[in-house]
């Protein structure tokens, strides 16, 4: 019995290894593909096409060169673009999380009428794909002269407010009220007991929304290719697409090497807040 | 209850006079970003225009040439095709990686993290990886991505899963590790295999779950844009025999936007009306997800 029960659990220790070796070939399989990004962008362009798995050799290691090239190529600076996604995301994430949070607030605590048509246009908004509106979206923008990287959050805002507000309603219906009673009764105002109490109080959820936003507005391709003026102004997913425009006399190296500038910073936040954004992705999924 | 209601009351009197503070730049923005433009294109659609100012009323017309166009027809089951398939990969691989991943085995926070990493990178940037590796391995072949259809929609398939997989496994072990233990307890010292505990408790237990997933990958697949554009952009295309061109891995999204911005002479209120049977598609898929959601709350 005892040898049965030793028996068992050898048998089970087994299974565990055999499964943690055969999801490690998996991981590796995984990363491969950015391991190709990574050796092709110090390839010269020839060898990406003719050797693209293959690891530079002498012949074809390119050095830093294709990095070098990549800043200028495609007529537009690389860096302009990788500003303005950094300008972009940044204004429209605060402009989101601030403006949303407020609106959900007195949206749960006022709940008038006009409280409740918005709430619910902002769950409708959710199900409405951007094919639907990209047209008058882009005259729209174009109209009210909204096409540059400092006017563009508003369009975001106002994109993003659905999920955000449905998100951050979830949460302040959580919130008990009598936190907030002893805030007035303290003397706070409405403003004051938002951003001080609130707010604070909101914290986990800012940071899922936050992600949620981060990573939507920083990927996101259609909207600012047809709102922004391109000619003036480019996003990293914009210039990357404006290099594949120019297919057959595309530089291949300089075009991996980009993708590799693009993708770094995408990695290292990642790494750097992974508990948080698989936390809010996790939140956001149920919830959306 | 009735003393909660009240407590509520003063907050509400108090906070009511600021809504031009707290609400009023969100709805402002929502108006110009999502409203008007939404109604604009409900009406848009029913109109014949190239620019908008010169839009003429035209009735339903737009939609007969919209369901009529082939390559629209095409791109619809084109993109049925593509959603099913990707939603039946994805789900069962993020399922079978989930489950193995909350066995207690070594180095599966790893395992995780690594799984999930393409997730963050973008659809676009993640056409033009894999259209670089599909090319680099067909090369071999003398053929491209971009000539044959069949190996475009393996490509778009092998792409949506290495970009979902790890997202959809995130929702599977938040599941998963809410099976309550003394269930699976209960199931070992009543003899249970594993196989049978797999289906018999752990399954009904994250049906949840799996729910949400499925209209996740089948709404993801549904709008699907910028890979569709990067990895192969609609081609192959064919020219059938009455000259009409389709873009033989063109998925509706794309089929879209084409149509608004392919050509010149673009019929932009048939392109409109495309949008409004696409968002029409789209929102029932939306709803049938909050219904089936719901209704399993209600039954727990």
């Amino acid at each position: 019995m005892a040898k049965t029960k030793e028996q068992t659990l050898a048998a089970e220790r087994r299974t565990k290894t055999t499964l943690s070796v055969t999801l490690a070939i998996i991981c590796i399989a995984w990363v491969l593909p950015m391991v190709a990004v990574i050796i092709n962008s110090f390839k010269k362009n020839t060898f990406v096409k003719t050797e693209t798995f293959a690891l530079p050799t002498a012949e074809s290691f390119a050095g830093w060169d294709n990095f070098i090239k990549g800043m200028t190529f495609g007529n537009y600076p690389f860096a302009s673009s990788a500003l303005y996604s950094v300008i972009i995301t940044v204004l429209s994430v605060a402009l989101i999380l601030v403006f949303c949070s407020m609106a959900a607030w007195y949206i749960q605590r006022v709940n008038s009428l006009f409280c409740k048509i918005v709430y619910y246009l902002c769950v409708f908004s959710m199900v409405v794909p951007f094919q639907m509106v990209m047209f008058t979206l882009s005259r729209t923008a174009y109209v009210l002269h909204m096409d540059n990287p400092f006017t563009i959050p508003i369009i975001y805002l106002g994109f993003g407010a659905g999920l955000a507000i449905f998100m951050f309603s979830g949460f302040v219906k959580a919130i008990p009220l009598e936190i907030e009673e002893a805030a007035a009764i303290d003397g706070c105002g409405p403003v004051r007991t938002f951003f001080l109490v609130v707010l604070p109080m909101l914290k986990p959820t800012l940071i899922s929304v936050g992600i949620l936003e981060i990573m939507w507005v920083w990927n996101d391709y259609l909207l600012p290719y047809l709102v922004l003026d391109t000619n003036e102004y480019r996003t990293i997913p914009i210039h990357i697409q404006y290099l594949k425009g120019s297919y057959g006399t595309v530089d291949l190296g300089a075009t991996m090497a980009l993708i590799l500038l693009a993708i770094i910073p995408v990695v290292a936040f990642y790494l750097a807040c992974q508990k948080h954004i698989i936390k809010g992705v996790a939140a956001g999924a149920v919830k959306g | 209850m009735a003393a909660k209601l009240k407590t509520g009351n003063s907050i509400r009197r108090s906070t009511r006079h600021w809504a031009w503070l707290f609400i009023l730049p969100v709805f402002a923005a929502f108006c110009i970003g999502f409203i008007g433009p939404f109604i604009q294109g409900m009406y848009l659609s029913l109109c014949s225009f190239r620019l908008v100012s010169n839009a003429q009323f035209v009735g339903f017309s737009n939609f007969a040439t919209a369901l009529a166009d082939e390559s629209f027809q095409h791109s619809f089951w084109y993109t049925a095709l593509t959603a099913v398939v990707s939603l039946v990969l994805i789900n069962v691989l993020a399922f079978t990686v989930a489950y193995v991943l909350t066995q207690n085995i070594k180095g599966s926070n790893l395992f995780r993290t690594v799984f999930f990493m393409p997730n963050l990178i973008g659809g676009i940037v993640l056409g033009y990886i894999w259209s670089m590796i599909f090319d680099g391995i067909l090369r071999a072949y003398n053929t491209s991505i971009l000539l044959n259809t069949t190996y475009g929609f393996w490509g778009l398939i092998i792409l949506m899963c290495w970009q979902q997989v790890g997202y959809m496994m995130i929702i599977y072990i938040a599941g998963l590790q809410a099976v309550p233990e003394d269930m699976l307890e209960a199931a070992k010292i009543d003899g249970a295999t594993k196989l049978q505990t797999l289906f018999k408790v752990t399954i009904p237990n994250v049906m949840p779950s799996i729910t949400i997933c499925m209209f996740l990958s089948l709404t993801n697949g549904f709008k699907l844009f910028d890979q569709n554009l990067a990895l192969t952009g609609g081609l192959p295309y064919i020219i059938q025999p009455d000259g009409n061109t389709i873009n033989t891995t063109e998925m509706l999204a794309l089929n879209i936007f084409n149509t608004f911005y392919g050509s010149a002479t673009a019929a932009r209120g048939v392109a409109q009306a495309k949008a409004v049977i696409f968002f029409v598609l789209v929102a029932a898929l939306g709803l049938a997800q909050l219904y089936y959601t719901r209704r399993r709350e209600v039954q727990q």
